[in-house]
């Protein structure tokens, strides 16, 4: 499963973008091999990663959760408990770090939910660095909260109208802005997509949810969980979780897509369950697009699953069987939302909660002497009016 | 020698530098494709640059992004474009040189778009998110059907990228004028002459350069280091305003040696 020639993942991946940024993808990659081996690197990542994000993240045995589903015994993976509120703050420091030892002074980021660009936004005012986040116009409304904390953390915001003026658009804006800005600015790529080496180093700096994951089950339980269950848009905290455990082959891997209104409708975001092979953002993939090659808009009550393709080691993971991969809707995750809220007293983002619902159904199939972990990705504060409106309250 | 080598060669031996003219298929509809292009080629065009319109075209600016979501707007696609092109390929005297993403025609199949492609007349293609250590996807289908695969050379690119490039690059090297993405630009950096000489000195395959140029006096400019130009926004919002007048003078300004 490691990374092939020219960042292959099986036939998935590649290099697929203009001339003019070949050059900074390659020095990208010296850049990250040097440093991905050098112990100053590794030990300064550390240290933020312990005192300023809050890691290691605790894994939590969900009692009543479990209770409530009966069935195999249910962990939650807490990356919710991170600073910035998700996974995405591993990621957005480790490409920050990696800019500012490559001599880049500016930044440029993309952002779905907002997640990975307050995530971004913080590790460039932690460590000094100019920030341009882009952001689709409707993710912009959906998602006000976190647009005003960027700008709070000295970040600018741009609101990308274009298209559908969600995730995907922000990407082609962020690329573009890199393509014209390459001298100076490092893009820091927030999910496991993109040309390599994204995916690859996106995937390192993320596996620390997954390396602390198998720890804390062999300290805990003396044994590794039978199933991990994660949200998989872009797929960056499920590849995270997976990867240390891709070689446990007895350890089942379940990513779980957001379905929207639900695959048969078309109003979905599922693009290994309900796309087709082809090129977007750098990457071959799994994408979601009609028959004339045109790619198509995803649906998700999630920003940050609403995204057409998704990252290529999953396409290869799910090629391979290595992980299974399933879907669940808009519906569905907010039941994930109360069910974790009243159990346990945490309320996931929206994104995670997908995998809560699946996991929660999982478990039920599952035997008491078993254990199923899921990945809970963020927290939900910056869902409250999605999910308050989805309810048919009024908080918006 | 590809048939688009051989029209910017035969330009240049005349003393003229070649114009190559990017339109956006579809753009005001594929009913205005046949007549824009026998039009330019009336013009004296060396050949012309059709674009097909994408969802995601990252490597463009806003007037061709805006023409493409025009173009796709009233339904326009990679197949339609090979058989509009084809009900009246007898009249295209000068190549066609695609301009499409890649995932389109993967969406069509290679082999067959291949195929498609030359009883359209397309003689040339430009794919600008495929990189040279990708072109093997295209590549054969391509070259069993005489089009030849241009490949773009960016400022950004090291001497040793720009020799493989140059090396490798079919028809004519695409030299990027600017960092960036397609648009009309005022300035141009000052090193670029030394850049042209640079990519010139492997390879005999015409130099053309692209992305910026949108005055005859840029037009012009060119003409003492490159073999030619490629204009796309500028004749895109030209096509636009229907303003052939200021087509005509672009194209002119190539004329170095003909027309004085």
């Amino acid at each position: 499963m490691t990374t092939e020639v020219k960042g292959r993942f099986g036939r998935f991946g590649g290099q697929f973008v203009p001339e003019t940024l070949m050059t900074a993808l390659k020095e990208l990659e010296e850049a990250y091999d040097k440093f991905k081996n050098d112990e100053s690197f590794q030990q300064e990542l550390r240290y933020y990663l312990k005192n300023y994000v809050g890691r290691e993240t605790p894994l939590y045995f969900a009692e009543r959760l479990t209770e409530a589903c009966g069935g195999a015994k249910i962990y939650l993976k807490r990356e919710d408990l991170n600073h910035t509120g998700a996974h995405k703050i591993n990621n957005a420091l480790g490409q920050a770090l990696l800019a500012k030892r490559m001599g880049k002074k500016k930044i440029v980021a993309e952002t779905g939910a907002g997640q990975h660009g307050v995530a971004t936004a913080t590790a460039c005012a932690l460590l000094n660095l100019e920030c341009i986040v882009y952001m689709g116009a409707e993710d912009v409304k959906r998602q006000a909260l976190n647009v005003f904390r960027m700008e709070l953390l000295g970040t600018k915001v741009v609101a990308v109208e274009k298209g559908s003026a969600t995730l995907k658009d922000a990407v082609n804006e962020a690329l573009r802005h890199w393509v014209t800005n390459i001298d100076d600015t490092h893009y820091i790529l927030g999910s496991a997509l993109g040309p390599h080496p994204f995916p690859t180093i996106v995937r390192d700096f993320q596996r620390v949810i997954g390396d602390e994951t198998r720890a804390q089950f062999l300290e805990l339980e003396n044994r590794l969980p039978n199933a991990i269950v994660a949200c998989v848009g872009g797929g960056s905290n499920s590849i995270g979780m997976f990867y240390p455990f891709v070689q446990d082959t007895e350890v089942a891997l379940y990513g779980v897509e957001a379905a929207g209104q639900g695959i048969e409708t078309g109003k979905h975001a599922a693009a290994i369950q309900g796309g087709q092979t082809g090129v977007l953002h750098g990457a071959f993939m799994y994408l979601l697009q009609d028959e004339n090659g045109f790619v198509t808009e995803a649906h998700s009550i999630s920003a940050g699953l609403d995204y057409p393709g998704v990252g290529p080691e999953h396409c290869h993971l799910h090629e391979t069987g290595r992980a299974i991969f399933d879907s669940v809707t808009d519906d569905q995750a907010l039941e994930g939302v109360k069910m974790l809220c009243r159990t346990e007293g945490i309320l996931p983002a929206l994104e995670s909660s997908h995998a809560v619902y699946y996991a929660s159904q999982l478990a039920k199939t599952m035997s008491p002497d078993e254990i199923l972990v899921i990945c809970l990705s963020g927290r939900g504060d910056k869902d409250v009016h999605t999910i308050s409106a989805a309810l048919g309250g009024d908080l918006a | 020698m590809s048939q688009l080598k051989e029209a910017i060669l035969s330009t240049t031996a005349k003393g003229d530098k070649a114009f190559i003219p990017y339109i956006m298929a579809g753009d005001g509809g594929l009913e205005k494709l046949q007549p824009t292009i026998l039009k330019l080629q009336e013009l004296g065009v060396t050949a012309i640059e059709v674009g097909i319109p994408f969802t995601d075209p990252v490597a463009d600016g806003p007037t061709i992004e805006r023409a493409g979501e025009r173009a796709l707007a009233n339904g326009t696609t990679l197949r339609k474009v090979i058989e509009t092109l084809t009900s009246f390929s007898e009249h295209i005297k000068v190549p066609l040189v695609a301009m499409t993403y890649l995932n389109p025609i993967l969406a069509y199949g290679i082999e067959k778009f291949s195929e498609d492609a030359k009883l359209a007349g397309i003689k040339g293609i430009i794919i600008p998110d495929m990189p040279l250590e990708e072109r093997d996807i295209v590549y054969t289908a391509l070259k069993a059907n005489d089009i030849a695969l241009v490949q773009l050379v960016s400022l950004t690119s090291t001497p040793e990228r720009i020799e493989r490039l140059t090396k490798a690059s079919e028809g004519f090297i695409y030299a990027v004028t600017v960092n960036g993405i397609t648009g009309a630009r005022s300035s141009f950096a000052s090193k670029l002459e030394e850049h042209f000489k640079k990519i010139q000195e492997y390879s005999d395959t015409p130099v053309l350069a692209g992305f910026g140029i949108s005055t005859p006096e840029h037009v012009k400019s060119f003409s003492d280091f490159s073999s030619g130009v490629i204009v796309g926004s500028k004749i895109v919002d030209s096509l636009v305003a229907n303003d052939w007048a200021t087509i005509e003078e672009l194209v002119k300004a190539s004329k170095v040696a003909t027309v004085k």
